[in-house]
Parts: C-alpha cells; sequence; structure tokens
C-alpha cells in the first residue's frame, strides 16, 4: 500500500474541492472495498478524502411518495428500516443477501454501488487486465471467468459487477443524485455504470471528484409485488452466480407493470428492457414469462466456462416472476 | 515514515491516542500499538471475521477500516467483554458448548456474536427473516444465528456448537 | 486413593479454553517483543525460469526498510530436499508464487510497501500445469505416504472382472483443496547470540525445532520453537513452512526480533494443500453385490521438487473384501506448489471415490447402500491378511442407519419433494489408520503435591492439552485440578506431530507409562517427596518395537440428508449423522467437536471447495476466503455424532484410536450420493457447485 494524505472535510463542497484539484485522490466511504483493494496494490490513491462523516446519513420520504437515501448510510441501517422494508422489500433484501453483518455495518450506500468487480484477474496486480492496467489484456476470457459476464462484455473485458443492492435499484428506477465542481446533477442508476466497450478501466459514468450524495426511490407502484433472488455457491456470504430484482403488476391476468434485472451477468446491473417490453400486456403464465427471458438473453454470449448463467438466469427469472404472479404462491408484496 | 496523523480513540473504556501511519488498520492498531493481541487477522480483507471488533457498538471488520478514519470512534475488543474474573455471558456459553477448537477465530466470533444479539433485539432484519415479521425484537432461531453469524469462518467447524452457545445467551 | 469417577471418558472442558475465549491464548504473532520488525515475503510472478535481476533501490529508499533479503544476500541455509523450507537460496523458480524475496521494515505498513516496490525480473521457460489422465509424465512411485507401496495386486483382477455379472467403471475427480487454517502460517524470531527462539504456528515443535537446527547449522538444544497455541493447520503445519525460516533469516539479518505473517493470498502456492485426483474405479460383483474383483488406480500430481502423493487408492487396500483386487498409484511431476498433507491425506479424497462406487453398486445390484457394505464386510484385512484389531463398521453402519431413520426413506431416486425442493439421503462408510508415533514424555511430582507433566506435543485445537491431562491424573490416580500439563515447546520432551490422528496415542502412552511409573515410586517411597521432587521420563520405543501385527484402523458410517432447489442447482445439507467406532473415546466433549468438524470440512469438500488451476499463469486461481469457500455457518446443519463403544486391547494403554481425521472421511460421498438420490444426477466430479448441477438436472428432470 502507497501511502497517501488523509482529509476528512466536514461538507460536500470541501470534499468535491478537494479532489477535483488532485487527479490521484479518492473518496473514502466504508472502505470495505477500496482498503481491500489499496492492500492488494490494485487502487493506490495519494489522497484520500473521507466522506463516511458527510451528512447524507438521512432515509427520508420524499414530496412525491418516494425515499431518499443518503450515500453515506451504512447498508444494516438501510436494510433495517421499516419505511424501506414494508415499501421496498427488495431493497432490504437485496442488501442482506450481500456480504456479511459487520461488512454492511461498514459499508456505504454509495460505496456498495461503487464498488468493483471481484474478477480474480483484476485483483492480482501479477497479472494482466484490462480494467486495472488499461491495454495489458483479459486473461479472463481464456482463463479463470466461471464467475463473469455473459452479457455486455467486450473483449477487453468479461468482468461482472458484484452489488446486490444496484440490482434491486436497477429494477426499481431509482435516481442516483450527485455533486461535482459543476453543480449537482441526477441520472439513473442504471446510467450509472458503463459497459466495458474498449475502456473497461471507467467502470461509471462519474467523472473525477464528481461524488454521490444520494440515491432516490420513485413511489412504489401500487399493487406490484416484488422479489430479489440470488445464487450462489455458499448459503451466505458469497457474491452471486446470478440474481434477478423483479417487480410484477398483473391486472386482470394480464402483465401491467414489470421491472426484471440482472445481477452478475455483466459489468452492471442488467435491465431487462426487451423482456419487460415482451411482456407488457401478454398474461402473466410462465410460458410467456419463459419466452420473454429467452428474448432478453438472447444476447448472452457466454464463455467457455459461464454458459451455466444463461439457464441459471433464465429459471431463476421465470421461477420469481411465476412466484410474484401467483397471488398466495410464495411471492412478495 | 511519511504520511502521518494523530489520532484519538477510546479502546475498551480507555482513551488510546497516537500519531499513526495513514496506512495503519484498526486491527493493526489494536494489535501491534495498543497491544491487544485478542483481536486476530485471519485474512486481513474482510473474508473471514477474525478482526471483528465492536465500534461504537456495532461489530465491524477491523481489517478494512482505516485507523485515521476512526478518530473519536469508540471500540471494544474481546478484552473489553469482560474484567478477566467474571466472563460475559457469551464467553461463558462458549466455553460451556465447547465452542471452538483451535481458538483463533473465537475472539472475532464473540465479538460478531455480542453484535447479532444486539442486531436483533433492536429488530434488524437478517437475509433470512420473515418479510412480514412484526416490528420488534427478532427471535434468534437457529436459521437466524446460522446466517447471522456467517461473517465468521470457522475453519476447525466449530459452528454446531457456536449456535448453541448464541442461542443460549439470545433466550 | 479416593474413589472418583473414572477421568478418562469424562466430558472435560478444555484447560484453555478460558484464555481463548478471554483473547488472552498467545498464538505466534502475539508475542510482545521489543523493536519488532515486520517481514513481508514476496512471491514469483513467474512460473517456471530464473531470476535475473533483483532491483531493491525504490523499497530501500525508505528509512523504515531495514533490509531486502533475496537468493543473492540471504543467510545460507544447510541443503534440504523440503521445497518448503528451502527458500530465497537459489535464482531457480520452480512454481509461481514461489518466495524470491523478503522486505523487512519497523513497521507492518513499510514492510509491504517495500515488499511492492521489489522488482525482481525474470528469464522464463515454458510451464506445464495441468494434470490429465493421460499425462505423458506419469510414473510409478518408489512408494507412497510413508513406506507404503504404489501399486497391489491380489488375485486376476482382470479376468475376474470381465466375467463379473454387475460391473462398475467409473472415474471420479477432486480438485485441489486447501487447507486455510484460521491463522495463516506466522512467526516470531528472536536470536540472542547463536540461539534461535521461534513463536512459530506449527503442528509439530520437536520436527520444526530439528528443521531449524538443520537448516541453519545449529545444536537441536541452541534452537527453542514455541507452539503454545495454534490456529489450526489440518496437515499445512505438520512440518516446517517458509514463514518461520524466513522471520528466523529476517531476524538474523537486521538483529530484531522479526514478525512474519503470511498474507492469507500466499498461502495456495507456499504451504501445500490436497492434490488434484483422478480415480477410475471398477467394481465387478455377482447379482447378489457380492464384490470379486475391485481396482482403485489414481493419477495425481506433484512439483518438480519433492514428491508428495496423494496416496488415495490405500483405504481400497483395507475397507472391503475383494479376492482380486488392484490398487495403483501415479504421479506427474508439474510446475505447481508442492502439495502436502491435508487432513485424511489418500482417505479422504480416495473414499470419496470408493464409496460413491459402492452407491453405484448398489444401485445397480438394485440393493440397498447398507446391506450391499454389510455384504462386503471382510474378516482380515483384504491386502494384509492381518487381523483387525478391531472393526465395527456393521455396527456403526447398523446404528447410524437407525438413528437416521435409513430404512424409513423411500429408496426411490429423485421422487421426494419438499416445496420446491428435491430431497435425497445418502450413506457412505469412513476409515482412518490408528497409528502411533514414537514420543517422550516426563511426569514430574512437586514436594508440594502438585503434579507436572511435560511433552512437546501440540494442541492445534484438539484438545490433546485437556486429554493428556485426563490420561496423567487417571494414572496417577489424582484429582485432575492437581495436574499441569506442559505442551507446545520443544524445550519439553520430544515428541511427534499433530498429525495421522496419532497424537493421543504417541503422546498419551509415554505420558500414561511415565505416571504410572511415578505413581509406583511415589508409592515406594510413602509419597514423601523430597525438596527437587520426583522426576520420571518416558518413552515408548519398546512399545512399538513389541506390537504384535493387527489392521488397526477406526471406522465410521456417515449419512446425510440434502436439499436441491431445481431451479438454481444449488445443494444445502439438511442433517448430516455419523457413528463412529474410534477405541475408547476418551474425552466424549472434544472428541464430539473433532468429529464434527472434520464432517463439516467435508460438507465444504462436497458442495464448496476446490481450486482452479489457471493454465496460463501456472497458480491456483482461488487464493483468498471471498473466492475459496470454505463452509460459513449458515451452510452447516445440525450434526449428530455418535460413537460405539469400542474395546480393543491392541492399541495403546488408553484404548484409543485417534479421531482428528476420520470424521472427513466419507461425508462428501454420502453427500454426493445424497444428491444423486435426490436427483438422479451422478456428479462424479467435486464440488458440486450449482453450474455443475444445473445442466445435468434440467436433462434429468426435463426442466427447461
Amino acid at each position: 500500500m502507497k501511502e497517501f494524505r488523509y482529509e476528512r472535510p466536514t461538507d460536500a463542497d470541501s470534499a468535491v474541492a478537494l479532489l477535483t484539484d488532485a487527479p490521484g485522490a479518492a473518496y473514502l466511504g466504508g472502505g470495505t472495498n477500496l482498503v481491500d483493494l489499496m492492500k492488494l496494490g490494485v487502487a493506490a490513491p495519494d489522497l484520500l478524502v473521507d466522506v463516511s462523516r458527510l451528512p447524507f446519513e438521512e432515509v427520508e420520504e420524499t414530496d412525491g411518495g418516494g425515499l431518499r437515501v443518503g450515500a453515506a448510510v451504512r447498508n444494516s441501517t438501510l436494510a433495517a428500516r421499516r419505511m424501506v422494508r414494508e415499501r421496498y422489500p427488495i431493497v432490504s433484501e437485496a442488501l442482506l443477501s450481500g456480504a456479511s453483518a459487520q461488512l454492511r455495518n461498514a459499508a456505504t450506500v454509495g460505496g456498495n454501488l461503487l464498488q468493483r468487480t471481484r474478477c480474480l484477474y483484476f485483483q492480482d496486480v501479477g497479472k494482466p487486465c484490462n480494467k486495472r492496467r488499461p491495454g495489458s489484456g483479459c486473461p479472463a476470457r481464456e482463463g479463470v471467468h466461471r464467475d463473469l459476464a455473459i452479457l455486455g462484455a467486450s473483449e477487453h473485458c468479461v468482468a461482472t459487477h458484484p452489488s446486490d443492492l444496484a440490482v434491486a435499484l436497477a429494477a426499481l428506477d431509482a435516481m442516483v443524485h450527485l455533486v461535482s465542481a459543476a453543480g449537482p446533477r441526477s441520472l439513473p442508476l442504471t446510467e450509472l455504470h458503463r459497459l466495458p466497450g474498449d475502456e473497461p478501466h471507467r467502470d461509471t459514468v462519474l467523472r473525477h471528484g464528481e461524488l454521490i450524495t444520494a440515491v432516490e426511490l420513485p413511489p412504489p407502484v401500487p399493487e406490484a409485488r416484488s422479489a430479489y433472488r440470488k445464487a450462489r455457491d455458499r448459503a451466505s456470504y458469497a457474491f452471486a452466480l446470478a440474481s434477478v430484482a423483479a417487480v410484477l403488476q398483473v391486472r386482470g391476468g394480464m402483465v401491467h407493470h414489470v421491472r426484471i434485472a440482472f445481477g452478475a451477468l455483466a459489468a452492471r446491473p442488467w435491465r431487462a428492457r426487451t423482456a419487460e417490453e415482451a411482456l407488457l400486456g401478454q398474461p402473466a403464465t410462465e410460458e410467456a414469462f419463459g419466452e420473454a427471458v429467452d428474448r432478453e438473453l438472447a444476447a448472452a454470449r457466454p464463455l467457455r466456462d459461464n454458459g451455466y448463467k444463461v439457464p441459471l438466469a433464465r429459471r431463476l427469472a421465470v421461477s420469481v416472476l411465476t412466484d410474484l404472479a401467483a397471488p398466495d404462491a410464495g411471492g412478495q408484496r | 515514515m511519511g504520511a502521518m496523523t494523530a489520532v484519538t480513540l477510546n479502546v475498551n473504556g480507555e482513551r488510546f491516542s497516537r500519531e499513526l501511519d495513514n496506512r495503519t488498520t484498526l486491527l493493526d492498531l489494536l494489535r501491534e500499538h495498543a497491544h491487544l493481541s485478542g483481536v486476530k487477522k485471519g485474512c486481513d480483507h474482510g473474508q473471514c471475521g477474525a478482526c471483528t471488533v465492536l465500534l461504537d457498538g456495532r461489530r465491524v471488520n477491523s481489517c478494512l477500516l482505516l485507523a485515521v478514519a476512526m478518530d473519536g470512534t469508540e471500540i471494544t475488543t474481546i478484552e473489553g467483554l469482560s474484567d478477566g474474573t467474571t466472563l460475559h455471558p457469551l464467553q461463558r456459553a462458549f466455553v460451556d458448548h465447547d465452542a471452538f477448537q483451535c481458538g483463533f477465530c473465537t475472539p472475532g466470533q464473540i465479538c460478531s456474536a455480542v453484535g447479532a444479539i444486539a442486531e436483533a433485539r433492536a429488530g434488524w432484519p437478517s437475509a433470512v427473516t420473515a418479510h412480514d415479521a412484526p416490528p420488534g425484537p427478532v427471535e434468534l432461531t437457529v436459521p437466524e444465528v446460522r446466517e447471522r453469524m456467517s461473517g465468521n469462518l470457522c475453519r476447525c467447524g466449530a459452528y454446531v456448537n457456536i449456535v448453541s452457545a448464541v442461542r443460549e445467551v439470545a433466550r | 486413593m479416593t474413589t472418583t469417577k473414572p477421568l478418562l471418558g469424562a466430558p472435560t472442558a478444555r484447560l484453555e479454553a478460558r484464555e481463548k475465549v478471554t483473547g488472552t491464548a498467545r498464538y505466534a504473532t502475539d508475542y510482545p517483543t521489543d523493536r519488532t520488525a515486520y517481514a513481508w515475503p514476496v512471491p514469483a510472478t513467474v512460473v517456471r525460469g530464473e531470476i535475473t535481476a533483483i532491483d531493491a533501490t525504490a523499497a530501500l529508499a525508505d528509512p523504515a526498510v531495514l533490509a531486502v533479503l533475496s537468493h543473492q544476500n540471504a543467510p545460507r541455509l544447510r541443503e534440504t530436499d523440503d521445497p518448503f523450507v528451502t527458500v530465497l537460496q537459489s535464482p531457480r523458480i520452480n512454481h509461481r508464487g514461489q518466495y524470491v524475496a523478503l522486505a523487512v521494515a519497523t513497521s507492518l505498513e513499510a514492510a509491504r510497501a517495500a515488499a511492492e516496490a521489489i522488482r525482481v525480473t525474470y528469464r522464463c521457460e515454458p510451464h506445464d500445469v495441468v494434470l490429465t489422465p493421460d499425462h505423458p509424465g506419469l510414473y510409478k512411485p518408489d512408494e507412497v505416504g510413508v513406506g507404503m507401496p504404489a501399486d497391489r495386486e491380489h488375485g486376476d483382477f482382470d479376468t475376474t472382472y470381465a466375467n463379473a455379472r454387475v460391473r462398475i467403471d467409473v472415474v471420479y475427480e477432486t480438485p485441489a483443496l486447501h487447507n486455510h487454517p484460521m491463522e495463516p502460517h506466522s512467526a516470531t524470531a528472536l536470536w540472542d547470540g547463536d540461539e534461535l527462539t521461534v513463536y512459530d504456528s506449527n503442528q509439530d515443535s520437536s520436527g520444526v525445532q530439528q528443521a531449524l537446527a538443520r537448516l541453519f547449522g545449529l545444536a537441536a538444544d541452541k534452537v527453542h520453537v514455541v507452539n503454545e497455541h495454534v490456529g489450526g493447520g489440518f496437515g499445512s503445519k505438520g512440518s516446517a513452512r517458509a514463514p518461520v525460516v524466513l522471520a528466523a533469516m529476517a531476524a538474523r539479518t537486521v538483529r530484531r526480533p522479526v514478525k512474519l505473517a503470511l498474507p492469507r493470498n500466499q498461502l495456495a502456492a507456499t504451504i501445500g494443500y490436497r492434490a488434484p485426483t483422478i480415480q477410475r474405479i471398477r467394481v465387478g460383483a455377482d447379482a447378489e453385490g457380492h464384490i470379486h474383483a475391485l481396482a482403485h488406480e489414481l493419477v495425481t500430481q506433484t512439483a518438480t521438487v519433492g514428491e508428495f502423493v496423494e496416496f488415495a487408492a490405500v483405504p481400497t487396500r483395507t475397507m472391503y473384501h475383494a479376492p482380486h483386487s488392484r490398487t495403483t498409484h501415479r504421479v506427474t511431476r508439474l510446475d505447481v506448489p508442492a502439495p502436502s498433507w491435508m487432513r485424511a491425506p489418500g482417505e479422504c479424497p480416495g473414499m470419496f471415490a470408493l464409496e460413491s462406487a459402492m452407491d453405484e453398486l448398489a444401485l445397480a445390484c438394485g440393493l440397498d447402500p447398507v446391506e450391499l457394505r454389510l455384504r462386503n464386510e471382510p474378516t482380515v484385512e483384504p491386502d494384509t491378511g492381518l487381523p483387525y484389531s478391531s472393526r465395527h463398521l456393521v455396527e456403526c453402519l447398523r446404528e447410524g442407519a437407525r438413528r437416521f431413520g435409513w430404512h424409513d426413506r423411500d429408496a426411490r431416486i429423485a421422487t421426494s419433494r419438499e416445496g420446491r425442493f428435491l430431497i435425497g439421503s445418502g450413506v457412505a462408510a469412513s476409515t482412518y489408520p490408528a497409528f502411533v508415533m514414537p514420543s517422550h514424555a516426563e511426569a514430574h511430582a512437586a514436594a508440594d503435591g502438585g503434579y507436572e507433566v511435560r511433552v512437546s506435543a501440540s494442541d492445534i485445537g484438539t484438545g490433546a492439552r485437556t486429554v493428556l491431562a485426563q490420561i496423567a491424573a487417571e494414572a496417577l490416580g489424582v484429582p485432575l485440578d492437581s495436574v499441569r500439563v506442559r505442551v507446545g515447546s520443544s524445550d519439553l520432551p520430544p515428541a511427534s506431530v499433530a498429525g495421522g490422528s496419532s497424537g493421543t496415542a504417541s503422546w498419551g502412552w509415554p505420558v500414561h507409562k511415565a505416571c504410572t511409573e511415578l505413581r509406583r515410586r511415589l508409592a515406594e517411597c510413602g509419597h514423601a517427596v523430597p525438596e527437587q521432587g520426583i522426576t520420571v521420563a518416558a518413552d515408548i520405543a519398546e512399545e512399538l518395537d513389541d506390537r504384535e501385527d493387527f489392521a488397526r484402523h477406526a471406522f465410521g458410517a456417515q449419512f446425510a440428508e440434502v436439499q436441491v432447489d431445481p431451479v438454481t442447482g444449488e445443494t444445502r445439507v439438511r442433517r448430516l449423522l455419523g457413528v463412529f467406532a474410534a477405541g475408547r473415546i476418551l474425552n466424549p466433549r472434544t472428541a464430539r467437536s473433532q468429529f464434527i468438524g472434520g464432517m463439516t470440512m467435508g460438507l465444504g469438500m462436497a458442495l464448496l471447495e476446490g481450486s482452479t488451476m489457471d493454465r496460463e499463469f501456472g497458480d491456483y486461481a482461488e487464493r483468498d476466503l471471498a473466492s475459496y469457500h470454505v463452509p460459513a455457518c449458515a451452510d452447516v446443519p445440525e450434526i449428530d455424532v455418535h460413537w460405539i463403544d469400542e474395546e480393543d486391547p491392541h492399541l495403546n494403554p488408553m484404548g484409543s484410536k485417534g479421531i482428528g481425521e476420520i470424521g472427513i472421511v466419507g461425508t462428501a460421498a454420502a453427500i454426493a450420493n445424497a444428491v444423486h438420490h435426490a436427483t438422479g444426477v451422478r456428479l462424479r466430479a467435486l464440488p458440486i457447485h450449482p453450474d455443475a448441477l444445473l445442466t445435468r438436472l434440467a436433462d434429468q428432470l426435463g426442466l427447461a
């Protein structure tokens, strides 16, 4: 770990100012991923600007009936909020399915969204990786890639995004609020993360110095039910092999509103817009769900050892949607 | 020595103040500077839980926290759970249930269990808590304890006894 | 003497329990030292070749950095063929991750940064790191394990097999498995003139003392190895590993105490692992399930330096009556890290294969798997023709079946469901040899009426300290709390490794002998203990030489119930039950924990653990605890453990067999057999990950 300076500003403007003028600087939230990467030599900031104590620790209802979550709110705090559990249960479920209680107690909402891939090559500075060292190559394509992407990858990178929370937020049409030297801006969560293309070192569309201040959830869709399910090797404390977050509203047996997002399939939470469009106005049946998801996954380009993710994602999604469509069959509100 | 920062925190009820290398983690502060070797380094990357301590009452992995960011906090380690004569109920239960073998993960397990019981009493859900659970304390059933203690790996395989020990105290 | 309850067989709590729950138990890097320096090793980033240059300029620019050691300047060690301790002696690179340098600094942070700043350049050579069943380098080793023949042949296997009514011919694979004790291999080293003291995390303080004395050219009594508490080892700390050697080298160089704890992600390449295996099993039986021909042929890998053969075909020489049999081991040298002991080497992967094949045979014969095993019970050990000192596998199977409710299950394949889950159950047998190794001990009676027992045993979490106190107190006929047990130091009478499930027998025997003699001497002198006390030393070399020939093994039966999610292919274990026959159980409390612990690790082997060789880079890809999944609390169900009261007069004075390893033997087969019962899918390669099961499930169940 390289030496670094440490600053803990008391307001966002100072934090942004500190980072804007320092190209080698990074924000420090809970540190559960950044400190890990610094120890591995993957991240080597020369200045850490601690934003974990900035006044972004509120979870509050918005005027429009949505929810605004400060970026410094700890994962466990958010998961435990009654308002979240009742109105956005998949946020709580997704959070609680990830990491461990200790990590959730430290990790912040903003940091969770900005955590980096767990691709083994990315984490090993002794090996090439285009995300870590642009132009050095991607050995994962031919190497060890069981956990890696089947959607939206490029020849330069097949990393997946590891967040569970981001998958739930993608299905909920969340907005991300940012601030930078140029002022505040907002963008949909689904537009925060980038696909690798030929710039895999850029995980997100954030500019240097831009800071996540909050995540905002629109009001829950009335009468819609939602669920988050995750498949993994270990029963707890493991990243997803694949996960799905779904929101479904059925009227008269027909799909009236549907949101599907996959985790662990791509470099960003994967909103299944093709499947959603295919389902709208269709009967809420297992067959229809299967056909729609197949259309989405037709874009999959699996590698030698991760082809299982196609049937896994399909079956997860169909199973979750089918449960949600059956009012008393174990699906959730 | 490069970038150093003065850090003051409260460890097990005592003020601890030191000028520290910014790279020092809370874990290394505790072990190498405060000489509290009860807290253990199993993986140093937040993947095993052996370094679990309580930070302002919440359980955390001390290996992933930078000491410099802990200024003004209150830390409790395994050494702070009892006065050395009377054991903390969880320490007692771990002995009674033979909830360890090599003992290396044990300080982290016990600190984690303290946190887990507090979280359940505060009504915090886990991945296995029923979605329609009423507000108020969560009962620490066997599945609840298993899920909530999953951030602490034990290679000797003492989980069966750890679950019994935690359940006994949680009752 | 007053009549008290016998101490042997009592569920005595661990003597060190209080230290362990209060954090005062000291492990290798917990000892306070003055002017401590910290060392951080640098692993090779190439697989095979030679170091051409080492540039430590940037590392040494930091005044906190005291030294950078490499083959160019490190203290010379005496030559040895042990790949684990031959460090920084040559520019030659034999595998990726091999240590090429060591940074030593006044702080941990500076040491790590210095290690990162050291630039090493290499001349690379092509490498070969992938084990295949027909690898051109396969050869027959001279021996496997400790002095066991690589091949054994009885009768005419080929003809008998060819003519058998029922034939099973299957290949099982187990992946590379890593020990990953929670305490990474660590050491603190201090020199005082030419005298070396190390606090080291190992399973054998006497053995490490001998190794260090040899390496540094010292008399053994100038080396003091302390391993008072050890954070697990599971075989990987059975002999000296790099950290203690590196720490001693560094401490000599910088003239300060040096602490070195291996970073977790370096363990997979430097401390050993269970080598991957490819095991072909052929069984020829009659329609009633009687085995006539049995072959177990193993292919595995070792490193280019040293040789370790995972002797997985060995248990097949013990388990079942088979008049025509063949067991073979073939190994190839690859440019991989050196494999070594991991809990029940040989038996653990070997019994996964054999006990899975038994399940397949039972189905082929239309027999209950428990019944099949009963029908093939031998009267003498098939390979040696020796009588068993005791063998109660049949009782374990019957008792286990009864307790598990085995005969109440629906034996049909893939028919039981609960909600969306497929439910299944499986059984497998366990076995592990009852070893004893030469050891010494002393018993001392003090003038104040107290007793002290001294033996350089290693309590790696087994409860050795506690059971030795029980043995001593019982032999002395005194209360437990009047006996102080001193273990965990090479300054004590030399004793054997905490390995091979041999500790209690090997250390307990001389302790028992010394205490028995001490008791006699005390009675002789009318308990008039002189000021300096009375000390009795004992060793068991003679007793071991005089032992009659018997096949000495522990046996067991394990039962598993699993649930498989047909949507995801995720398998979770719902119940595990084990019944063991392991001689006399000396401490039911710590014994139960050991059995459970072994079964838990076996669960990990079945469902979670396994490393992938990275063909291009020559290392195991899963090198941390986020990617190499050991079981977490949520993976482990209720585990029910019982044992048969087994009287065996041919073992040792306590009548005990080892219990540290048998728990992991058979678990993976019981679980894999249960997965087959639940789903109809037979996975012959571990681990049973969701992806492996998913595709096969879809075919089996006609699922989309």
